[in-house]
């Protein structure tokens, strides 16, 4: 009987090793590159630390200057919100309709495919700046044809009323991503539901409505949710497109300003960078990455509660 | 399940925590010790990367080896800040013992949490009286509330280039020496063409490059801090003076608005492109390596270079300017600091060294001596820096214990200023006074 216990016990105790063997690549990729950088984030955003001396407890000091004194953290937040609304939807409409628009083509369509995934594969600084040449106010070719035809021609880059679409449009011409999945998800619809709300009398919209929309709702919540953590980590294009357009290149001992023109392209992980590395502020820095986590967290279950009773609804 | 469940989350816990731990722990101070005489290789960072600049470095230590053959130098190029701010917090074996940085507004930080060593003791040792060696503006910007943690390593002089052509054609006859004179020759330079310029006299707006608030209130020498570390930008008589000049610069020149759209259509700084040497502006103010540039590009612009105008009412001053320039320190961690300061030494305070070193790379010479020396490029527009970095009146901004914000903070005036969002130029120092303390005070 004893003996028969004491087998037993180590045939769990075996099987729990066993299993804690099996789950430890995740349990140390997890440790290593999320739980401890987060608990090291909430630990530093409660110290005075610059990154060489050691950290000294300063209590809520480094959390009070960010949202009370650090005068580029507001401008920062507004332009993040403002990005992660307008650019997420737009990215998310505008891959749905280019996706759209290719599973429909008869001819060409690999052509087109290749033409809109192309600008994906740019690298963020070359595009930004083949952005900022294009879209130069006083020499790109945007403006001078808007000129010929008589529109108004934006400062774009270099004008805080129209950085943030110029950055919009930036992103939606690298659509790639999300058309190619779109795609995917839209040739994945079973061809007989159409055709059953054909026979039905449904028109184009009701079918987009009622048959394609239910069928690609998954990959919608999936293309919100990946785009608003994309967009909260928004960093190369908006530093690269307002230094390129500040002219402020930076030489020797010299301050870049941040978030020109007007701070209108700042964005939340700019400034971990600038406090962090530039103002050697390790526990600010942490405090707008937490912000920034929050934030993240927020979005994302929000979209997955709203996705989930979408879905739940359709069913 | 949920014995395993505690089990998962008490092994992360402890994971975590080992590691947050370790997170904790501050670098150590190394201590001089060692014997500068014995055999001994120390690691020498720095950020020159292109071609004739690495093989200007290489050299100078080949020289110094030439000198002390028992101290071997491993030299490491096209090193960024961020390394070497990784490299200085981390140290071990592999961590540099002697630092260069350009970038000067990092020195306040360096001192204070003392990651670079004071070097006072070691020049006392070596008898090298620091205000004998160095240019005061140098000596500036290389230490932090008196921790001399670093020394000039060549400098950059700002001063006016101009077109001689534009001048000849506009019936200039010499360059501007005070700021009346100047602003009077850039209007004549100015040639409006509809909404733009077929030719601009001078780029006066904030973003035009090198015109930024720092280096033109060095014209009125300004005092940034109060003795006790406070700002005093709201109460300094320089800045009062310097913003409102460059204002009527920018409404004179046909206002800010069609200022920034011309500038828009200027190539990039650091590029044949520049706008100086495209002939899209007359006159410019810019570093001594500007002219290499030009010479480099081939361009065929006939251009002179002379000290920037100053104020008026401080003509007698005709000859100053701003500087900045290379920073040169020894790491704290460092065990060879004896060793790493015969380095530090030769580098930055033999004569032939840094003269040699600047005629490579076209900087300004960083020590009285080597500015002085005959072999330094007799080349004419080199020449005028040198002047300007022998002015006892050159100045420049000091250092600040948070990557220099204050400089950001003073910008950020300026760009309301010169728009014309912000009208009332005292409340904004005011506001801005504040800001700089509160971010100091963030930093201390």
């Amino acid at each position: 009987m004893t003996a028969t216990t004491i087998s037993r016990r180590t045939r769990r105790r075996r099987d729990r090793l066993r299993n804690l063997a099996f789950l430890s690549p995740w349990l140390l990729g997890t440790g290593l590159f999320f739980l401890y950088p987060l608990a090291a984030t909430v630990y530093f955003s409660f110290m005075k630390y610059d990154g060489f001396t050691a950290p000294v407890a300063n209590g809520v000091k480094n959390w009070q200057y960010v949202f009370e004194a650090y005068p580029f953290f507001w401008p920062a937040l507004r332009n993040t919100l403002w990005l992660v609304l307008v650019v997420v939807t737009l990215r998310v409409v505008f891959g749905l309709a280019v996706g759209l628009l290719i599973v429909k083509i008869k001819r060409g369509a690999g052509m087109f495919r290749t033409l809109f995934y192309a600008p994906y594969l740019a690298p963020p600084v070359a595009a930004t700046m083949a952005f900022a040449f294009l879209l130069n106010p006083g020499t790109g070719p945007v403006n001078t044809i808007l000129g010929r035809l008589g529109l108004p021609q934006p400062g774009w880059f270099n004008d805080p009323t129209w950085s943030k679409p110029a950055l919009t449009l930036l992103a939606l011409w690298g659509i790639g991503d999300l058309m190619i999945i779109f795609m995917a998800s839209l040739l994945d619809v079973p061809r007989e539901q159409y055709e059953a709300a054909e026979l039905d009398g449904a028109g184009a919209l009701r079918r987009f409505r009622f048959v394609t929309l239910p069928n690609i709702s998954p990959i919608l919540v999936f293309a919100a949710v990946t785009g608003v953590i994309q967009t909260m980590q928004y960093y190369t294009e908006p530093f690269v497109a307002g230094k390129v357009a500040s002219g402020q290149i930076g030489g020797s001992g010299q301050q870049v300003e941040p978030g020109y023109p007007d701070k209108s392209t700042l964005t939340l992980p700019q400034l971990v960078y600038n406090l962090g590395f530039q103002r050697f502020d390790t526990g600010a820095a942490c405090v707008v990455a937490l912000v920034l986590f929050v934030l993240a967290m927020a979005f994302a279950a929000l979209l997955m509660r709203r996705g989930s009773g979408f879905l739940a609804m359709e069913d | 399940m949920h014995r395993f469940q505690r089990m998962a989350t008490g092994a992360t816990a402890a994971v975590v925590l080992a590691f947050v731990g370790s997170a904790c722990t501050g670098s150590t101070t190394g201590g001089a010790t060692d014997d500068p005489n014995a055999e001994t290789t120390i690691t020498f960072w720095h950020g020159w990367s292109a071609p004739s600049e690495v093989k200007a470095i290489q050299d100078t230590v080949d020289a110094f080896q030439a000198e002390f053959p028992n101290i071997h130098v491993n030299v490491v190029g096209n090193i960024t800040d961020d390394k070497i701010n990784q490299a200085l917090r981390a140290g071990g074996s592999s961590a540099p013992d002697v630092v260069s940085s350009f970038t000067t507004d990092n020195v306040g930080q360096f001192c204070s949490s003392h990651v670079f060593a004071d070097l006072t003791p070691f020049m006392e040792k070596s008898k090298v009286d620091p205000t004998a060696t160095f240019p005061p503006a140098l000596l500036g910007y290389t230490q932090y509330q008196g921790n001399q943690c670093s020394l000039p390593l060549l400098s950059d002089v700002y001063g006016l280039y101009y077109n001689k052509d534009d001048f000849k054609a506009a019936g200039i006859s010499a360059p501007p020496k005070t700021l009346s004179e100047f602003k009077a020759d850039a209007i004549k330079l100015t040639t409006p063409a509809g909404d733009s310029y077929s030719q601009l006299g001078f780029m006066p707006n904030y973003h035009g490059y090198e015109s930024t608030v720092s280096h033109y209130a060095a014209l009125w020498d300004p005092e940034y801090f109060t003795p006790d570390g406070k700002a005093n930008v709201a109460s300094d008589p320089a800045l009062a003076a310097m913003f409102p000049w460059q204002k009527s610069m920018v409404d004179a020149l046909g206002g800010y608005a069609k200022l920034e759209k011309y500038r828009s259509t200027f190539g990039d700084e650091f590029s044949s492109r520049n706008p100086f040497m495209t002939g899209q502006v007359s006159m410019a103010m810019d570093g001594e390596w500007r002219a290499g540039m030009i010479d480099d590009a081939g361009t065929n612009i006939n251009y002179g270079v002379a000290p920037f105008p100053v104020p008026d009412d401080q003509a007698a001053s005709y000859g100053k300017g701003y500087i900045t320039g290379t920073i040169v320190g020894i790491a704290s961690t460092s065990d060879k600091q004896n060793a790493a300061w015969e380095f530090v030494k030769f580098l930055t305070t033999d004569t032939q060294a840094v003269v040699n070193f600047a005629n490579a790379i076209h900087n300004i010479p960083s020590t009285f001596a080597a500015l002085k020396s005959p072999n330094v490029d007799q080349d004419p527009h080199f020449q005028s820096f040198i002047k300007v970095a022998q002015n006892p009146d050159s100045n420049t901004t000091p250092s600040s214990p948070n990557g220099g914000a204050y400089q950001l903070t003073l910008q950020d005036v300026g760009y309301g200023y010169e728009s014309g969002k912000v009208t009332d130029l005292q409340s904004a120092l005011q506001k801005a006074a504040e800001q700089i303390d509160t971010d100091i005070a963030q930093a201390q």
